[in-house]
Protein backbone atom coordinates (compact mmCIF):
# COMPACT_ATOMS: atom_id res chain seq x y z
CA UNK A 1 0.00 0.00 0.00
CA UNK A 2 1.81 3.43 -1.31
CA UNK A 3 1.49 6.03 -3.14
CA UNK A 4 4.38 6.30 -5.63
CA UNK A 5 5.80 9.88 -7.35
CA UNK A 6 7.47 10.33 -10.43
CA UNK A 7 8.39 13.03 -12.42
CA UNK A 8 11.93 13.41 -14.50
CA UNK A 9 11.57 16.97 -13.42
CA UNK A 10 12.85 17.19 -10.46
CA UNK A 11 11.20 20.55 -8.35
CA UNK A 12 8.09 18.77 -9.82
CA UNK A 13 8.46 15.77 -8.25
CA UNK A 14 9.40 17.88 -4.48
CA UNK A 15 6.19 18.96 -5.47
CA UNK A 16 4.24 15.96 -6.06
CA UNK A 17 6.07 14.24 -2.49
CA UNK A 18 5.01 17.05 -0.34
CA UNK A 19 0.98 16.38 -1.81
CA UNK A 20 1.81 12.72 -1.74
CA UNK A 21 3.53 12.79 2.60
CA UNK A 22 0.04 14.78 2.97
CA UNK A 23 -2.06 12.15 1.54
CA UNK A 24 -0.55 9.02 2.55
CA UNK A 25 -1.13 10.52 6.14
CA UNK A 26 -4.57 10.59 5.86
CA UNK A 27 -4.79 6.97 4.07
CA UNK A 28 -2.06 5.58 6.20
CA UNK A 29 -0.13 4.38 3.52
CA UNK A 30 3.84 4.80 2.53
CA UNK A 31 5.34 7.10 -0.09
CA UNK A 32 7.89 5.74 -2.80
CA UNK A 33 9.40 7.70 -4.99
CA UNK A 34 11.33 6.62 -8.46
CA UNK A 35 14.43 8.51 -9.38
CA UNK A 36 17.41 7.86 -11.41
CA UNK A 37 19.94 9.43 -8.91
CA UNK A 38 20.27 11.94 -5.68
CA UNK A 39 17.53 9.75 -3.68
CA UNK A 40 18.98 10.87 -0.48
CA UNK A 41 17.04 14.39 -1.44
CA UNK A 42 13.98 12.57 -2.36
CA UNK A 43 14.36 11.08 1.17
CA UNK A 44 14.54 15.00 2.62
CA UNK A 45 11.82 15.80 0.24
CA UNK A 46 9.03 13.23 2.02
CA UNK A 47 9.88 10.06 0.66
CA UNK A 48 10.02 6.93 2.43
CA UNK A 49 11.48 4.64 0.29
CA UNK A 50 13.04 5.51 -2.90
CA UNK A 51 13.87 3.32 -5.94
CA UNK A 52 17.07 3.93 -8.06
CA UNK A 53 17.68 3.02 -11.50
CA UNK A 54 19.47 4.76 -13.85
CA UNK A 55 16.84 5.75 -16.36
CA UNK A 56 19.15 6.94 -18.97
CA UNK A 57 17.71 9.15 -22.69
CA UNK A 58 13.99 9.07 -22.09
CA UNK A 59 12.16 6.11 -24.07
CA UNK A 60 8.43 5.31 -23.81
CA UNK A 61 9.17 1.62 -23.40
CA UNK A 62 11.93 2.08 -21.28
CA UNK A 63 10.29 4.17 -18.52
CA UNK A 64 7.30 2.17 -19.15
CA UNK A 65 9.18 -0.54 -17.54
CA UNK A 66 10.86 0.68 -15.23
CA UNK A 67 7.44 2.75 -13.20
CA UNK A 68 5.35 -1.00 -13.88
CA UNK A 69 8.32 -2.42 -11.89
CA UNK A 70 8.16 0.36 -9.51
CA UNK A 71 4.19 -0.13 -9.20
CA UNK A 72 4.40 -3.35 -8.30
CA UNK A 73 7.63 -3.24 -5.95
CA UNK A 74 5.69 -0.30 -4.21
CA UNK A 75 2.24 -2.13 -4.45
CA UNK A 76 1.06 1.56 -5.16
CA UNK A 77 -2.86 2.37 -4.83
CA UNK A 78 -1.77 5.76 -6.10
CA UNK A 79 0.45 6.92 -8.97
CA UNK A 80 1.45 10.85 -8.95
CA UNK A 81 3.02 11.76 -11.97
CA UNK A 82 4.56 15.18 -13.02
CA UNK A 83 2.25 16.45 -16.41
CA UNK A 84 4.87 17.24 -18.45
CA UNK A 85 4.03 16.42 -22.08
CA UNK A 86 6.86 13.00 -21.76
CA UNK A 87 4.74 12.46 -17.92
CA UNK A 88 1.66 12.11 -19.62
CA UNK A 89 2.37 9.55 -22.72
CA UNK A 90 3.91 7.39 -19.29
CA UNK A 91 0.85 8.19 -17.60
CA UNK A 92 -1.58 7.25 -19.86
CA UNK A 93 0.86 3.96 -21.37
CA UNK A 94 0.90 2.44 -18.00
CA UNK A 95 -2.07 2.70 -17.68
CA UNK A 96 -3.94 1.23 -20.68
CA UNK A 97 -1.02 -1.76 -19.67
CA UNK A 98 -2.55 -1.76 -16.50
CA UNK A 99 -6.02 -1.52 -17.31
CA UNK A 100 -6.71 1.30 -14.89
CA UNK A 101 -8.27 4.91 -14.37
CA UNK A 102 -5.78 7.68 -14.84
CA UNK A 103 -7.25 11.50 -14.40
CA UNK A 104 -4.53 13.80 -16.15
CA UNK A 105 -3.43 17.42 -15.24
CA UNK A 106 -4.86 17.76 -11.88
CA UNK A 107 -4.36 20.98 -9.90
CA UNK A 108 -6.28 19.51 -6.92
CA UNK A 109 -5.99 16.75 -4.99
CA UNK A 110 -8.07 15.53 -1.53
CA UNK A 111 -8.83 12.48 0.44
CA UNK A 112 -12.59 12.89 1.49
CA UNK A 113 -14.64 10.19 3.13
CA UNK A 114 -12.19 7.34 1.18
CA UNK A 115 -12.28 8.77 -1.84
CA UNK A 116 -9.49 10.45 -3.79
CA UNK A 117 -11.14 13.43 -5.67
CA UNK A 118 -8.98 15.70 -7.95
CA UNK A 119 -9.63 19.04 -9.67
CA UNK A 120 -9.14 19.38 -13.27
CA UNK A 121 -10.26 21.38 -15.82
CA UNK A 122 -12.18 20.38 -18.69
CA UNK A 123 -14.66 21.77 -21.34
CA UNK A 124 -11.68 24.12 -22.82
CA UNK A 125 -10.67 25.33 -19.84
CA UNK A 126 -14.22 27.08 -18.84
CA UNK A 127 -15.05 24.45 -16.14
CA UNK A 128 -13.55 22.40 -13.20
CA UNK A 129 -14.56 18.60 -13.25
CA UNK A 130 -14.18 17.18 -9.86
CA UNK A 131 -13.08 13.86 -10.63
CA UNK A 132 -12.65 10.41 -8.22
CA UNK A 133 -11.40 6.33 -9.91
CA UNK A 134 -12.50 3.36 -9.04
CA UNK A 135 -9.35 1.27 -10.07
CA UNK A 136 -6.40 0.15 -8.00
CA UNK A 137 -4.10 1.62 -8.95
CA UNK A 138 -4.99 4.59 -9.72
CA UNK A 139 -2.96 7.49 -11.82
CA UNK A 140 -2.91 10.97 -11.50
CA UNK A 141 -1.12 13.22 -13.50
CA UNK A 142 -0.20 16.55 -12.17
CA UNK A 143 0.15 20.22 -13.16
CA UNK A 144 3.57 21.91 -12.44
CA UNK A 145 3.28 24.34 -9.09
CA UNK A 146 -0.09 22.73 -8.03
CA UNK A 147 1.82 22.37 -4.94
CA UNK A 148 4.54 24.10 -2.81
CA UNK A 149 7.35 21.39 -2.22
CA UNK A 150 8.21 21.11 1.92
CA UNK A 151 11.53 22.22 2.98
CA UNK A 152 14.16 19.57 2.85
CA UNK A 153 15.02 18.23 6.50
CA UNK A 154 17.42 15.57 6.90
CA UNK A 155 15.54 12.37 7.11
CA UNK A 156 16.32 8.64 7.05
CA UNK A 157 14.63 6.34 4.20
CA UNK A 158 15.08 3.08 2.66
CA UNK A 159 17.01 3.26 -0.86
CA UNK A 160 16.66 0.41 -3.04
CA UNK A 161 17.89 -0.71 -6.31
CA UNK A 162 15.39 -1.21 -9.00
CA UNK A 163 15.99 -3.62 -11.89
CA UNK A 164 14.02 -4.08 -14.62
CA UNK A 165 14.30 -5.84 -18.28
CA UNK A 166 14.11 -2.94 -20.27
CA UNK A 167 12.56 -2.96 -23.93
CA UNK A 168 13.57 -2.14 -26.72
CA UNK A 169 12.91 1.15 -27.90
CA UNK A 170 10.57 1.29 -30.80
CA UNK A 171 10.76 5.51 -32.18
CA UNK A 172 14.32 6.22 -32.87
CA UNK A 173 15.17 10.00 -32.24
CA UNK A 174 17.15 11.38 -34.92
CA UNK A 175 18.04 14.66 -33.73
CA UNK A 176 16.81 17.50 -30.99
CA UNK A 177 16.99 21.24 -31.41
CA UNK A 178 16.58 23.03 -28.71
CA UNK A 179 14.18 25.82 -28.80
CA UNK A 180 15.47 29.45 -28.46
CA UNK A 181 14.82 30.71 -24.60
CA UNK A 182 11.99 33.41 -25.24
CA UNK A 183 14.02 35.32 -21.92
CA UNK A 184 10.60 35.29 -20.18
CA UNK A 185 10.33 33.38 -17.17
CA UNK A 186 6.62 33.21 -17.27
CA UNK A 187 6.65 30.77 -14.57
CA UNK A 188 8.49 32.54 -11.78
CA UNK A 189 7.93 36.17 -12.17
CA UNK A 190 5.90 37.96 -10.01
CA UNK A 191 4.32 40.22 -12.21
CA UNK A 192 3.65 39.47 -15.91
CA UNK A 193 2.27 42.11 -18.30
CA UNK A 194 0.51 40.89 -20.91
CA UNK A 195 -0.26 41.84 -24.70
CA UNK A 196 -3.48 41.08 -26.60
CA UNK A 197 -4.97 41.82 -30.22
CA UNK A 198 -5.57 45.67 -28.69
CA UNK A 199 -2.01 45.91 -30.06
CA UNK A 200 -2.19 46.62 -34.02
CA UNK A 201 1.64 46.00 -35.15
CA UNK A 202 4.71 44.42 -33.30
CA UNK A 203 6.64 47.48 -32.93
CA UNK A 204 4.05 48.56 -30.60
CA UNK A 205 4.98 46.38 -27.90
CA UNK A 206 7.68 48.32 -27.40
CA UNK A 207 5.24 50.07 -25.21
CA UNK A 208 5.25 46.89 -23.22
CA UNK A 209 9.00 46.61 -22.64
CA UNK A 210 8.59 50.47 -21.15
CA UNK A 211 6.33 49.29 -18.68
CA UNK A 212 7.97 46.12 -17.73
CA UNK A 213 11.25 48.57 -17.14
CA UNK A 214 8.73 51.06 -14.85
CA UNK A 215 7.97 47.81 -13.00
CA UNK A 216 11.52 46.77 -12.19
CA UNK A 217 11.52 43.72 -15.21
CA UNK A 218 8.12 42.40 -15.41
CA UNK A 219 7.98 39.21 -17.51
CA UNK A 220 5.87 39.85 -20.89
CA UNK A 221 3.44 37.85 -22.68
CA UNK A 222 1.03 37.25 -24.59
CA UNK A 223 -2.66 35.44 -25.62
CA UNK A 224 -3.00 32.64 -28.49
CA UNK A 225 -2.94 34.99 -31.20
CA UNK A 226 -0.11 37.42 -30.59
CA UNK A 227 1.92 34.43 -30.84
CA UNK A 228 0.23 31.52 -32.61
CA UNK A 229 -1.46 33.45 -35.34
CA UNK A 230 1.30 36.71 -35.34
CA UNK A 231 4.20 35.27 -34.32
CA UNK A 232 5.50 38.01 -32.68
CA UNK A 233 6.67 36.35 -29.33
CA UNK A 234 7.41 33.18 -28.56
CA UNK A 235 5.30 31.78 -25.64
CA UNK A 236 1.42 32.23 -24.73
CA UNK A 237 -0.40 32.22 -21.51
CA UNK A 238 -3.46 30.23 -21.44
CA UNK A 239 -4.87 26.92 -21.42
CA UNK A 240 -2.88 25.57 -24.06
CA UNK A 241 -0.10 27.78 -23.35
CA UNK A 242 1.63 28.79 -19.84
CA UNK A 243 -0.73 28.84 -17.10
CA UNK A 244 0.84 31.07 -14.67
CA UNK A 245 0.43 32.35 -11.02
CA UNK A 246 1.68 35.97 -10.41
CA UNK A 247 1.30 38.33 -7.55
CA UNK A 248 0.01 40.66 -10.33
CA UNK A 249 -1.01 40.12 -13.60
CA UNK A 250 -2.01 43.02 -15.99
CA UNK A 251 -3.55 42.41 -19.09
CA UNK A 252 -3.31 45.12 -21.73
CA UNK A 253 -5.63 44.83 -24.89
CA UNK A 254 -6.77 41.70 -24.04
CA UNK A 255 -10.46 40.34 -24.44
CA UNK A 256 -10.73 37.76 -21.93
CA UNK A 257 -11.11 34.69 -24.20
CA UNK A 258 -12.02 31.71 -22.04
CA UNK A 259 -8.78 29.89 -22.88
CA UNK A 260 -6.57 32.95 -21.57
CA UNK A 261 -8.64 33.60 -18.15
CA UNK A 262 -8.08 29.91 -17.52
CA UNK A 263 -4.66 29.59 -17.77
CA UNK A 264 -4.26 33.26 -15.57
CA UNK A 265 -6.89 32.13 -12.73
CA UNK A 266 -3.94 31.57 -10.10
CA UNK A 267 -2.96 35.35 -10.34
CA UNK A 268 -3.49 37.22 -6.55
CA UNK A 269 -4.13 40.50 -8.18
CA UNK A 270 -5.62 41.10 -12.11
CA UNK A 271 -5.43 44.36 -13.50
CA UNK A 272 -6.73 45.05 -17.15
CA UNK A 273 -6.29 47.95 -19.73
CA UNK A 274 -9.13 47.28 -22.56
CA UNK A 275 -11.41 49.98 -23.99
CA UNK A 276 -14.26 47.87 -24.64
CA UNK A 277 -16.31 48.60 -21.78
CA UNK A 278 -18.32 45.18 -22.09
CA UNK A 279 -15.12 43.22 -23.08
CA UNK A 280 -15.33 40.03 -20.65
CA UNK A 281 -11.79 40.27 -18.98
CA UNK A 282 -13.01 43.36 -16.86
CA UNK A 283 -15.21 40.61 -15.15
CA UNK A 284 -12.30 38.85 -14.09
CA UNK A 285 -10.34 41.51 -12.76
CA UNK A 286 -9.48 43.13 -9.79
CA UNK A 287 -8.81 46.66 -11.21
CA UNK A 288 -9.91 47.40 -14.78
CA UNK A 289 -9.45 50.55 -16.54
CA UNK A 290 -11.49 51.53 -19.59
CA UNK A 291 -9.02 52.78 -22.16
CA UNK A 292 -6.92 52.68 -25.07
CA UNK A 293 -3.21 50.59 -24.05
CA UNK A 294 -2.00 53.25 -26.43
CA UNK A 295 -2.91 56.32 -23.95
CA UNK A 296 -3.00 54.28 -20.91
CA UNK A 297 0.13 52.65 -21.25
CA UNK A 298 2.91 55.46 -21.53
CA UNK A 299 0.64 57.18 -18.49
CA UNK A 300 1.29 54.34 -16.76
CA UNK A 301 4.86 53.97 -17.06
CA UNK A 302 5.13 57.63 -16.38
CA UNK A 303 3.32 57.48 -12.68
CA UNK A 304 5.49 54.10 -12.11
CA UNK A 305 8.56 55.83 -12.36
CA UNK A 306 7.84 59.05 -10.83
CA UNK A 307 6.74 57.59 -7.43
CA UNK A 308 10.33 55.49 -7.07
CA UNK B 1 -0.76 3.88 -47.43
CA UNK B 2 -4.07 3.45 -45.16
CA UNK B 3 -4.84 6.13 -42.62
CA UNK B 4 -7.17 5.65 -39.79
CA UNK B 5 -8.00 8.87 -37.93
CA UNK B 6 -9.50 8.52 -34.60
CA UNK B 7 -12.00 11.51 -34.42
CA UNK B 8 -14.32 12.93 -31.13
CA UNK B 9 -16.99 14.90 -31.60
CA UNK B 10 -17.66 17.19 -28.34
CA UNK B 11 -20.29 19.72 -27.25
CA UNK B 12 -19.61 23.01 -29.33
CA UNK B 13 -17.82 24.91 -26.67
CA UNK B 14 -19.10 28.26 -28.06
CA UNK B 15 -22.22 27.07 -27.57
CA UNK B 16 -22.14 26.21 -23.56
CA UNK B 17 -23.65 28.61 -21.03
CA UNK B 18 -23.09 28.39 -17.19
CA UNK B 19 -26.74 28.34 -15.39
CA UNK B 20 -26.96 30.49 -12.03
CA UNK B 21 -25.25 27.34 -10.17
CA UNK B 22 -22.18 27.82 -12.20
CA UNK B 23 -23.35 24.27 -14.04
CA UNK B 24 -22.71 24.33 -17.74
CA UNK B 25 -25.33 23.32 -20.17
CA UNK B 26 -24.50 20.64 -22.22
CA UNK B 27 -27.38 19.04 -23.27
CA UNK B 28 -29.26 20.33 -26.39
CA UNK B 29 -25.67 21.96 -27.52
CA UNK B 30 -24.71 19.89 -30.73
CA UNK B 31 -21.53 18.13 -31.01
CA UNK B 32 -18.26 19.45 -33.43
CA UNK B 33 -15.33 17.49 -34.17
CA UNK B 34 -12.70 18.63 -31.61
CA UNK B 35 -10.67 21.00 -33.36
CA UNK B 36 -7.19 18.40 -32.64
CA UNK B 37 -8.76 16.12 -33.85
CA UNK B 38 -9.95 17.83 -37.08
CA UNK B 39 -6.50 19.06 -37.55
CA UNK B 40 -4.97 15.12 -36.82
CA UNK B 41 -7.57 14.68 -40.45
CA UNK B 42 -6.35 17.75 -42.57
CA UNK B 43 -2.69 16.52 -41.84
CA UNK B 44 -4.09 13.25 -42.73
CA UNK B 45 -5.12 14.59 -45.85
CA UNK B 46 -2.39 16.70 -47.16
CA UNK B 47 -0.12 13.49 -46.28
CA UNK B 48 -2.16 11.30 -48.49
CA UNK B 49 -2.07 14.11 -51.22
CA UNK B 50 1.66 13.02 -51.35
CA UNK B 51 1.68 9.16 -50.50
CA UNK B 52 -1.74 8.11 -51.90
CA UNK B 53 -3.83 5.47 -50.62
CA UNK B 54 -6.74 6.10 -48.20
CA UNK B 55 -8.21 7.77 -45.17
CA UNK B 56 -10.72 6.39 -42.93
CA UNK B 57 -12.36 7.70 -39.86
CA UNK B 58 -13.39 6.15 -36.41
CA UNK B 59 -15.26 7.07 -34.04
CA UNK B 60 -17.21 6.43 -30.73
CA UNK B 61 -20.67 8.16 -29.54
CA UNK B 62 -24.52 8.78 -29.74
CA UNK B 63 -26.95 9.46 -32.33
CA UNK B 64 -25.31 13.13 -32.90
CA UNK B 65 -22.04 11.67 -33.54
CA UNK B 66 -22.86 10.67 -36.91
CA UNK B 67 -24.18 14.57 -37.85
CA UNK B 68 -21.00 15.55 -36.41
CA UNK B 69 -18.78 12.80 -38.55
CA UNK B 70 -20.61 14.04 -42.14
CA UNK B 71 -17.97 17.21 -41.86
CA UNK B 72 -15.25 14.24 -41.88
CA UNK B 73 -16.20 13.10 -44.71
CA UNK B 74 -16.95 16.39 -46.26
CA UNK B 75 -13.19 17.49 -45.46
CA UNK B 76 -11.65 14.78 -47.45
CA UNK B 77 -11.88 11.44 -45.64
CA UNK B 78 -12.53 8.42 -47.56
CA UNK B 79 -14.66 6.54 -45.61
CA UNK B 80 -16.51 6.51 -41.52
CA UNK B 81 -16.54 3.93 -39.20
CA UNK B 82 -18.75 4.09 -35.74
CA UNK B 83 -19.37 3.25 -32.85
CA UNK B 84 -22.62 4.10 -31.75
CA UNK B 85 -24.32 3.35 -28.57
CA UNK B 86 -25.87 5.66 -26.10
CA UNK B 87 -23.77 5.15 -23.05
CA UNK B 88 -20.48 5.75 -24.68
CA UNK B 89 -21.02 9.29 -24.31
CA UNK B 90 -19.93 9.18 -20.80
CA UNK B 91 -17.04 6.64 -20.43
CA UNK B 92 -13.41 6.73 -18.96
CA UNK B 93 -10.55 7.00 -21.17
CA UNK B 94 -9.50 3.57 -20.13
CA UNK B 95 -13.35 2.14 -21.31
CA UNK B 96 -12.50 4.48 -24.86
CA UNK B 97 -9.59 3.01 -25.09
CA UNK B 98 -10.65 -0.58 -25.24
CA UNK B 99 -13.61 0.13 -27.59
CA UNK B 100 -11.48 1.62 -30.21
CA UNK B 101 -9.01 -0.85 -29.80
CA UNK B 102 -11.63 -3.37 -31.06
CA UNK B 103 -12.39 -1.68 -33.57
CA UNK B 104 -9.25 -0.48 -35.14
CA UNK B 105 -8.30 -4.70 -34.95
CA UNK B 106 -11.86 -5.14 -36.64
CA UNK B 107 -11.00 -2.60 -39.34
CA UNK B 108 -7.83 -4.40 -39.71
CA UNK B 109 -6.06 -2.64 -42.05
CA UNK B 110 -3.97 0.49 -41.71
CA UNK B 111 -0.83 1.72 -41.36
CA UNK B 112 -1.00 4.97 -39.23
CA UNK B 113 -3.45 5.70 -36.28
CA UNK B 114 -3.62 10.00 -36.30
CA UNK B 115 -5.33 11.80 -33.42
CA UNK B 116 -5.53 15.10 -31.87
CA UNK B 117 -3.19 15.28 -28.45
CA UNK B 118 -6.27 15.72 -26.83
CA UNK B 119 -9.82 16.30 -26.78
CA UNK B 120 -10.78 19.40 -25.99
CA UNK B 121 -13.76 18.87 -23.96
CA UNK B 122 -12.06 16.56 -21.04
CA UNK B 123 -8.11 17.93 -21.87
CA UNK B 124 -6.66 14.45 -20.72
CA UNK B 125 -4.00 13.46 -23.70
CA UNK B 126 -4.23 9.60 -23.25
CA UNK B 127 -6.06 8.08 -26.04
CA UNK B 128 -3.19 7.78 -28.63
CA UNK B 129 -0.74 6.74 -25.99
CA UNK B 130 -3.36 4.26 -24.29
CA UNK B 131 -4.04 2.68 -28.34
CA UNK B 132 -0.07 2.98 -28.93
CA UNK B 133 -0.11 0.28 -25.99
CA UNK B 134 -2.63 -2.01 -26.47
CA UNK B 135 -1.93 -2.45 -30.03
CA UNK B 136 1.92 -2.72 -29.04
CA UNK B 137 3.04 -0.19 -31.99
CA UNK B 138 5.19 2.78 -31.42
CA UNK B 139 3.70 6.18 -30.76
CA UNK B 140 5.12 9.43 -31.53
CA UNK B 141 3.21 12.24 -29.60
CA UNK B 142 2.83 16.05 -29.93
CA UNK B 143 3.71 16.00 -33.59
CA UNK B 144 3.79 19.30 -35.59
CA UNK B 145 5.00 18.11 -38.72
CA UNK B 146 5.54 14.62 -40.38
CA UNK B 147 5.97 12.64 -43.47
CA UNK B 148 4.71 9.12 -44.09
CA UNK B 149 7.04 6.96 -46.57
CA UNK B 150 6.70 3.15 -47.08
CA UNK B 151 6.75 1.68 -43.80
CA UNK B 152 8.08 4.64 -41.96
CA UNK B 153 6.59 7.79 -40.44
CA UNK B 154 9.44 10.82 -39.59
CA UNK B 155 8.16 13.09 -37.19
CA UNK B 156 8.52 16.82 -35.32
CA UNK B 157 7.17 16.62 -31.76
CA UNK B 158 6.89 19.75 -30.25
CA UNK B 159 8.10 19.43 -26.61
CA UNK B 160 8.36 21.61 -24.16
CA UNK B 161 12.24 23.37 -24.51
CA UNK B 162 12.92 21.52 -27.51
CA UNK B 163 11.42 19.85 -31.12
CA UNK B 164 12.53 16.26 -31.49
CA UNK B 165 13.02 15.00 -34.81
CA UNK B 166 11.71 10.85 -34.24
CA UNK B 167 11.53 7.88 -36.58
CA UNK B 168 8.84 5.13 -36.23
CA UNK B 169 8.52 1.92 -38.26
CA UNK B 170 4.51 1.47 -39.24
CA UNK B 171 2.01 0.67 -38.09
CA UNK B 172 1.91 3.65 -35.76
CA UNK B 173 0.23 5.83 -33.77
CA UNK B 174 0.69 9.80 -34.07
CA UNK B 175 -0.68 12.56 -32.00
CA UNK B 176 -0.80 16.04 -33.74
CA UNK B 177 -0.77 19.49 -31.68
CA UNK B 178 -2.58 22.87 -32.68
CA UNK B 179 0.66 24.39 -34.89
CA UNK B 180 0.26 21.44 -37.03
CA UNK B 181 -1.97 23.28 -39.81
CA UNK B 182 -5.56 25.10 -40.40
CA UNK B 183 -7.91 22.58 -41.37
CA UNK B 184 -9.87 23.20 -44.35
CA UNK B 185 -13.38 24.29 -44.57
CA UNK B 186 -15.53 21.89 -46.77
CA UNK B 187 -16.88 23.72 -49.89
CA UNK B 188 -20.87 23.08 -50.40
CA UNK B 189 -19.97 20.56 -53.44
CA UNK B 190 -18.11 18.33 -50.88
CA UNK B 191 -20.50 18.24 -47.92
CA UNK B 192 -23.64 17.09 -50.80
CA UNK B 193 -20.88 14.30 -51.64
CA UNK B 194 -20.35 13.72 -48.03
CA UNK B 195 -23.57 11.58 -47.38
CA UNK B 196 -22.95 9.54 -50.28
CA UNK B 197 -19.78 8.27 -48.62
CA UNK B 198 -19.42 4.89 -47.43
CA UNK B 199 -20.44 4.93 -43.74
CA UNK B 200 -20.06 1.59 -41.24
CA UNK B 201 -22.17 2.18 -38.29
CA UNK B 202 -21.42 -0.50 -35.13
CA UNK B 203 -23.02 -1.48 -32.12
CA UNK B 204 -20.60 -2.77 -28.64
CA UNK B 205 -22.20 -5.88 -29.86
CA UNK B 206 -20.41 -5.68 -32.94
CA UNK B 207 -17.13 -5.65 -31.53
CA UNK B 208 -17.70 -8.18 -29.14
CA UNK B 209 -18.06 -6.05 -26.33
CA UNK B 210 -21.50 -5.17 -24.06
CA UNK B 211 -22.56 -2.26 -22.12
CA UNK B 212 -22.17 -3.74 -19.17
CA UNK B 213 -18.27 -5.04 -19.56
CA UNK B 214 -17.51 -1.58 -20.99
CA UNK B 215 -19.28 0.27 -17.88
CA UNK B 216 -17.64 -1.94 -15.46
CA UNK B 217 -13.91 -0.75 -16.78
CA UNK B 218 -14.86 3.00 -17.01
CA UNK B 219 -13.08 3.78 -13.78
CA UNK B 220 -12.77 7.45 -13.88
CA UNK B 221 -15.94 9.30 -12.94
CA UNK B 222 -16.83 12.40 -12.72
CA UNK B 223 -18.76 13.86 -9.34
CA UNK B 224 -19.54 17.50 -10.76
CA UNK B 225 -18.38 20.00 -13.63
CA UNK B 226 -18.66 23.58 -12.60
CA UNK B 227 -17.66 26.95 -13.62
CA UNK B 228 -14.55 28.24 -11.33
CA UNK B 229 -16.23 30.93 -9.05
CA UNK B 230 -14.74 34.57 -9.80
CA UNK B 231 -14.22 36.07 -6.88
CA UNK B 232 -12.24 39.35 -7.91
CA UNK B 233 -12.93 42.98 -6.74
CA UNK B 234 -13.71 44.05 -10.64
CA UNK B 235 -12.79 47.45 -9.39
CA UNK B 236 -13.69 49.83 -12.22
CA UNK B 237 -11.18 53.01 -12.23
CA UNK B 238 -12.97 56.43 -13.00
CA UNK B 239 -11.26 58.87 -13.66
CA UNK B 240 -11.19 62.22 -15.72
CA UNK B 241 -7.86 61.74 -17.40
CA UNK B 242 -5.75 58.62 -18.32
CA UNK B 243 -3.11 60.46 -16.10
CA UNK B 244 -5.74 60.12 -13.58
CA UNK B 245 -6.46 56.41 -14.19
CA UNK B 246 -2.90 55.63 -14.49
CA UNK B 247 -2.33 57.30 -10.81
CA UNK B 248 -5.38 55.65 -9.32
CA UNK B 249 -3.99 52.43 -10.68
CA UNK B 250 -0.41 52.75 -9.46
CA UNK B 251 -1.89 53.35 -6.00
CA UNK B 252 -4.42 50.46 -5.71
CA UNK B 253 -1.59 47.97 -6.33
CA UNK B 254 0.97 49.28 -4.27
CA UNK B 255 -1.86 49.28 -1.58
CA UNK B 256 -2.56 45.49 -2.64
CA UNK B 257 1.43 44.83 -1.80
CA UNK B 258 1.75 43.24 -5.40
CA UNK B 259 4.87 45.99 -6.48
Amino acid sequence: MSILVFSEDKDLAYQLLSKAVELAAKMDIAVYALTSDYPQDYINQGAEKVLVSNLGEFSVEKYKAALLKSIEKSDSDIVLIGSTKQGKEIAARIAAALGVGCMSDCNRINYIDDEIIVEKLTYGGSTIARETSTSNPTIITVLPRSFDKLEPQERTGEIIELSYEAPETKVKVLERREKPKGGQDLDNANIIISAGRGFKKKEDLKLLEELSEALDGAAIGCTRPISADLGWMEEWVGISGKKVKPNLYITCGISGQIQHVAGIRESKIIVSINNDESAGIHGVSDYSIIGDVYEVIPALVKVLKEKT
Amino acid sequence: MRQLVLLKDIPDLTEITIDNERRPKIEGVKTKISDLDKRALEAAIQAKDKVGGEIAVLSMGDEKTKTALLEALAMGADSAYMIIEQMLRGVDANATSIVLEAAVRKIGDYDVVICGEMSLDSLSSQIGPRLAELLDIPQITYVKEFELSEGKVKAVRDLETADMVAEASLPAVITVVREINEPRIPSLMNIMKAKRKPQTIWSLADLGLSSEDIEKISYVKIKDVKAPLVVRKQIKIEADSVEEAAKKLAAAIREEGVL
